[in-house]
């Protein structure tokens, strides 16, 4: 029982890292996409091949993994960020299968006994559990205050302001093209990072892990925590991976099949879009810290003399 | 002093001509109205200068610079803002922050440093930049007397509201020359005289205005200069009174010589 908690929360953690991907993309530009497990696929690949051919140590392959599936991000938001909604949707599903197909001709049975991760002569082994889950989510930790960073900050508004209206962001000076490219890369170099951890984690990797269903379950964690909001999309991770472990964890895989996850992850998805479209914690609030300190705002007089505040 | 000049503009959708070789001038500090019935070409001309639309022909000269086919986001840092004629604001985003997005390009930039070091600088500033840029932010909001609502839905104002927020956005970031389409569309008296008011602080401000605008009333009152479109044609230009007394205007727009305008 223990051991399928601790596998829960280390999965949770790697498709936690995903989640804040998707979140860059869908969250804070709005663009709905459903690729998400192509990038995955990149990062799990760059982290195999990296460390079992090249005899790489794992912590580089990760910087390469990121820059390989931001690359690819690039390279497929170029054409296709021009496109709209659903328009954009098709077309990001497509070229996630195209990568995957592009995996299964690499290498249909893909990589099996990858090299551990080690650190100061630890390594990290499926064994070693708790210790696999501190590693990864001090790095969910680490993306997710860097992600709130930048979601506060002049670029995050800019992105907010994209998604929230293209047109009216332009007319403020936006570089619309700019920061939705910037955001698909980014969302796509997070992804990677993911999947060096699932590669880590299991030392497999198979073009089998890599489907369609992976970039559902990774959008469906980010409506149901909240779009845009960084901690509800790994409250959303922990929720629908448990909903993925329940069978197993009570010992009900006999009677539950496993597709039966496919109808659960639909049903959330129409659920949260009639009932709670914001999802579970709704869109992250900023505070400025001032905004009871109104006897601090100077008057109208500032502005004529150029003075900023 | 021409502010704002275009040249032989002309803009074909298809079969339509919707502006045909306007030369359209816009003085410097002065509120200047582009009036015309439905359908003569006015949003397409505003979109054409503010980059939303690239013209078929013609150039467009601003502060002697040609911003011909610049995209919009160029266009409006080089100093020109616009609102909408159905009111574009960031609904799910606060009052304030509608106002600091409008920000954008005025905060986090270093002219000693490169493109990559100001993302960079900004990103990890983000703290106190946002302190700045809020407090920016909250001068314009009490500008339009909207600071109570500052932390409330963009999209939950009232009407009025809301065209004023937009023209708070626009203005956030300094432009010398402001675009209102329609701002009194669809306001009631009592809004449209504080519209009025408004637009002539802005000016006081040193910002040139253009407008678009159905309702007479305002026109006439506020604008220095008046232009009149007909079918894509520029077919007046001049001061309120000569455009009411104009023959040419008053048979395209106003109506029959004998009739009232308001």
């Amino acid at each position: 029982m223990l051991n399928f908690f601790q596998l829960i929360i280390i999965y949770a953690g790697i498709y936690a890292l995903m989640a804040i991907g998707q979140n860059c993309i869908t969250g804070y530009t709005g663009m709905l996409s459903l690729c998400h497990a192509g990038f995955f696929c990149i990062g799990s690949y760059v982290t195999a091949i990296l460390c079992k051919t090249f005899g790489l140590s794992f912590w580089l392959t990760i910087p390469v993994a990121a820059i390989a599936a931001g690359f690819v991000g690039f390279l497929i938001g170029v054409p296709t960020l021009r496109l709209k909604g659903d328009y954009l949707c098709i077309a990001t599903l497509g070229l996630g299968e195209i990568i995957r197909n592009i995996a299964t001709n690499l290498n249909p049975v893909g990589y099996q006994a990858i090299p551990r991760a080690s650190l100061f002569g630890y390594e990290f082994s499926a064994r070693g559990k708790w210790q696999f889950i501190a590693l990864v989510w001090v790095f969910v930790l680490v993306f997710y205050f860097l992600f709130q960073r930048l979601a506060h900050s002049r670029i995050g508004r800019a992105l907010n302001a994209v998604r929230e209206d293209e047109i009216a962001a332009q007319s403020n000076g936006i570089n619309v093209t700019k920061y939705k490219i910037g955001s698909f890369t980014l969302g796509a170099a997070v992804g990677g990072v993911a999947g060096c951890f699932m590669a880590a984690y299991t030392a497999t990797v198979n073009p089998g892990t890599f489907t369609f269903m992976v970039s559902v379950m990774v959008l469906c964690m980010v409506v149901l925590g909240g779009m845009g909001n960084g901690k509800g999309v790994i409250l959303g991770a922990f929720i629908i991976q448990f909903i993925s472990y329940f069978p197993q964890l009570f010992g009900l895989s006999s009677i539950i099949p496993a597709q039966a996850q496919q109808i659960i992850y639909g049903l959330i998805l129409v659920v949260m879009m009639i009932w709670r479209p914001q999802g579970l914690l709704g869109r992250d609030k900023f505070r400025y810290g001032i905004e009871k300190r109104r006897l601090a705002i100077p008057h109208k007089g500032a502005r004529k003399e150029g003075g900023r505040a | 002093m021409r502010i704002l000049e275009t040249e032989h503009l002309s803009r074909i959708f298809g079969g339509v001509v919707a502006v045909n070789d306007v030369n359209f001038q816009v003085e410097k500090g002065l509120v200047n109205g582009l009036i015309g019935p439905n359908g003569a070409g006015k949003t397409t001309l505003f979109n054409q200068i503010t980059g939303m639309d690239k013209p078929t022909k013609g150039r467009i000269i601003f502060n002697d610079q040609d911003i011909t086919g610049l995209p919009a986001w160029k266009i409006s840092r080089l100093g020109i803002a616009r609102t909408f004629q159905n009111i574009r604001l960031y609904k799910d985003l606060t009052v304030v922050e509608n106002v600091m997005t409008g920000l954008h390009f005025t905060v986090g930039r270093d002219p000693f440093k490169g493109r990559f070091a100001q993302a960079f600088k900004s990103y990890f500033t983000a703290g106190s930049e946002n302190k700045d840029v809020y407090l920016q932010a909250m001068e314009w909001l009490e500008f339009f007397s909207l600071e109570d609502s500052a932390q409330e839905l963009a999209g939950s104002l009232p009407y009025g509201k809301q065209r004023e927020l937009e023209i708070a956005r626009a203005l956030a970031a300094k432009p010398s020359l402001l675009f209102l389409d329609e701002p009194a569309a669809g306001m009631n008296p009592a809004e449209t005289e504080h519209l009025m008011d408004t637009v002539n602080r802005i000016r006081d401000l040193g910002v040139t205005i253009v407008l678009i605008e159905h309702d007479m009333k305002l026109v006439m009152n506020i604008c220095d200069q008046i232009t009149v479109l007909s079918f894509g044609q520029k077919i007046a230009q001049g001061t309120p009174e000569e455009i009411k007394n104009d023959s040419t205007v008053i048979e395209a727009y106003l109506g029959a010589p004998d009739e009232e305008e308001e």
